[in-house]
């Protein structure tokens, strides 16, 4: 019985510790690498509805592949199935955790791969109301995090981290509600350089696929403007043992059929 | 479309009649998918599905100066067709097959035409890759400038507002790809000549140096002495795309032969012989991207440059700088630059009272894109000036997404310069706007 009293606290403890003793920088780190590194590499056909406040639909059909490489670096290949005048177009980037992210752009009309400038990673994702770093991560040294409280989000027992940016950003500060269990970010408001709530994230579908606690269904408003992106991840696969050869010129011009069903 | 493939036999019958020439490639290409095990391999699934896509286009371009050439197709009209594009793709674990074909009407000369942008199969052998039939290539790092890019163009296209894959010609082919440790090659065979497509003297004002002269053209013959090869080297180095480039065929642009210089009653089109060495290389610097590039244009049937008909060995580069300055806002720069190698030769040999191109021709551009509602509507500028021409060409565009299917572009083609006899200077009558509409299914 003293056994269990003791096992209890000690868990008890180890909860309480995510929370308070963890320092929020560690929260971050974890969160972002269960939100957008599980597993070795990944597969997802990725689906995002953009709409506008008066309904207007767009759809944006891209199948993502994403390889983890050593020290933090990642490689994404992303092949845009539709709409229709972007069937076809590939867009790849070369992630690092410490300077600006390679981009190219494959455009299969002119068969032309471009390099693109990646200056501003908080810049629109395809015209998502998600940017490039909500895709593919923002460098947790980027923001000082501090845990403001702990508290349950629909049954959800979640850590609230404030990270106010360190380096440039759209926002002055962001607001993470990070589930214990999962590490997945479960919401996010950001504010806006006067301090006003303008972008709204929501996990709306977390599943477990192959042990990785997924995000497959997920939301970011623009509060001012009234537009939302609506994104499901779908077929998701982690640890297919993605070659390097995926992530290179070559296969922009020549995609990797095999992974793009 | 899809039963057309899918039946064997009769593949050649379904074709519309159009010219013979242009046909040949299609009914090969399509006997090859026969030949290819690519439905056994397939999943069923696979099979079932038969991608079919394309746009539906009207496509229109007037000019704006009141001017018109003589001639039959003279008018404001530069450029005017209604345009059906069915692309065809069909992959199986041994290869694939993609056919990219135009069916239009050409509204100034009033009669519908066919074009086969591209049809070609992809087979892989062990590491490499081989394409086999008519395909786009496109090399180099210049953004409108082209030093290592030797296919061929259509500028008639580009200077009428088209969109710009029309810019591209393409060519029959068989490439190669290959890839070892790290490093890429392609090695491109090309056994039928295209020439650039210059904008017709039908329908545009320009410079001729031999007014009203019978002309007559002499394209290299098709002959195994004739293929032309290319060559690209690929990699990355220090996180910069670097490449090497082989040339060796013929100048796509004419050369003008006049029978005798003083009274000239024949003027013979011809494409000399040229061998290019070039590198190029591309990659993240100072906040954006910087590219570069070279090449030694060595023209071999005029190394001593004293034929001015022929163009002269010249060495040619290219800087570029591409930022994005704000959200949905980038700015890209160039410098170009051609210095002719042999100007005394060349300056002593032409005919008097011929405009002399300059020894170190240089040029700038410019493009500004900008992005706006959720990148549904760009408005954008590309600008050419040459400052030893002393000529301009400015191409300000506006375009913007319906929806997911239907685009609308404005784009203006406004030239100008100090003198008409230079590359942009000639066209200053031809400023025009162009409209186009595609829907994509």
């Amino acid at each position: 019985m003293a056994r269990h009293v003791l096992l209890m606290m000690f868990a008890l403890v180890l909860a309480t510790s995510v929370a308070v003793g963890e320092d929020a920088a560690s929260v971050v780190r974890r969160s972002q690498e269960a939100f957008h590194s599980a597993g070795m590499d990944l597969r997802a056909r990725v689906k995002m509805t953009l709409l506008t406040k008066e309904g207007q639909q767009r759809l944006r059909d891209l199948t993502m592949l994403r390889k983890n490489e050593a020290g933090g670096d990642q490689r994404y290949y992303l092949y845009f199935h539709g709409p229709a005048d972007v069937r076809g177009t590939v867009f790849m980037v070369y992630k690092y955790p410490m300077k600006e992210d390679d981009r190219w752009l494959f455009l299969p009309a002119l068969n032309l791969v471009q390099r693109v400038a990646a200056r501003d990673s908080r810049s629109s994702f395809v015209g998502s109301d998600f940017s490039y770093e909500d895709v593919s991560g923002r460098d947790v040294e980027a923001d000082t995090h501090k845990v403001l409280r702990t508290e349950a989000l629909e049954n959800r027992q979640t850590v609230v981290i404030e990270s106010v940016p360190a380096r440039e950003a759209d926002y002055s500060k962001k607001l993470s509600w990070i589930e214990q269990a999962t590490s997945l970010p479960l919401k996010e408001e950001y504010y806006d350089l006067q301090g006003a709530l303008y972008k709204i994230f929501t996990a709306d579908e977390i599943r477990e696929v192959q042990g990785f606690p997924t995000a497959t269904k997920r939301t970011m408003t623009n509060v001012k403007t009234g537009h939302k992106t609506e994104v499901t991840f779908e077929n998701v696969a982690y640890n297919l043992g993605l070659g390097e050869e995926i992530f290179t010129e070559r296969a922009l011009r020549k995609p990797p059929e095999k992974w793009l069903k | 479309m899809a039963q057309v493939i899918r039946g064997s036999g009769t593949i050649c019958a379904q074709h519309p009649p159009g010219r013979p020439g242009k046909w040949f490639l299609t009914p090969f290409l399509l006997l090859c998918v026969h030949a290819l095990p690519l439905t056994p391999y397939a999943s069923p699934a696979v099979a079932e599905e038969l991608p079919l896509h394309g746009f539906l286009q009207a496509n229109y371009s007037a000019r704006v100066t009141g001017l018109q050439p003589p001639g039959p197709e003279s008018g404001d009209l530069l450029f005017g067709e209604e345009r059906l594009q069915v692309r065809l793709d069909k992959s199986g674990e041994k290869g694939r097959l993609f056919l990219r074909t135009d069916f239009f009407h050409d509204a100034v000369a009033n009669r519908p035409d066919l074009e086969v942008r591209e049809a070609y199969v992809d087979t892989s052998m062990g590491g490499s890759d081989v394409r086999v039939g008519r395909q786009l290539l496109i090399w180099g790092v210049g953004d409108y400038l082209f030093i290592n890019d030797i296919f061929a163009k259509d500028w008639g296209a580009f200077f009428s507002g088209r969109p710009v894959e029309y810019l591209r010609v393409p060519q029959d082919t068989a490439k190669l790809d290959l890839s070892a440790g790290g490093i890429s090659a392609e090695i491109v065979a090309m056994p039928f000549f295209q020439a650039d497509k210059l904008p017709s003297r039908d329908r545009f004002y320009q410079f001729d140096p031999f007014p009203g002269v019978v002309r007559t053209e002499h394209k290299p013959d098709m002959r195994y002495g004739n293929t032309e090869w290319a060559a690209r080297i690929y990699g990355s180095a220090g996180g910069f795309d670097t490449a090497l480039y082989l040339y060796h065929g013929f100048f796509r642009m004419p050369a003008l032969q006049a029978n005798q210089m003083t009274a000239p009653t024949l003027v013979t089109a011809t494409f000399p012989r040229l061998a290019v060495y070039g590198a190029s290389t591309r990659g993240n610097a100072l906040g954006g991207v910087v590219s570069a590039e070279v090449g030694y244009y060595d023209s071999l049937s005029d190394r001593s440059g004293r034929d001015s008909a022929i163009p002269n060995s010249s060495f040619r580069y290219l800087t570029g700088y591409q930022r994005q300055l704000w959200e949905d806002f980038t700015i890209g720069l160039q410098y170009y630059g051609e210095l002719m190698l042999h100007y005394d030769a060349y300056r002593s040999s032409a005919p008097s009272g011929f405009p002399l191109q300059d020894q170190h021709r240089q040029l700038m551009t410019l493009r500004l894109t900008q992005l706006f509602w959720n990148q549904t509507l760009r408005v954008g500028l590309f600008a050419f000036y040459s400052p030893t021409d002393q000529d301009y060409y400015l191409i300000p565009e506006v375009r913007y997404s319906v929806s997911d299917n239907l685009w609308v572009a404005v784009v203006g083609n406004i030239f100008g310069g100090r003198k008409t006899t230079t590359f942009f200077g000639q066209f200053d009558a031809d400023d025009n706007l162009a409209v186009t509409v595609r829907y994509e299914f």
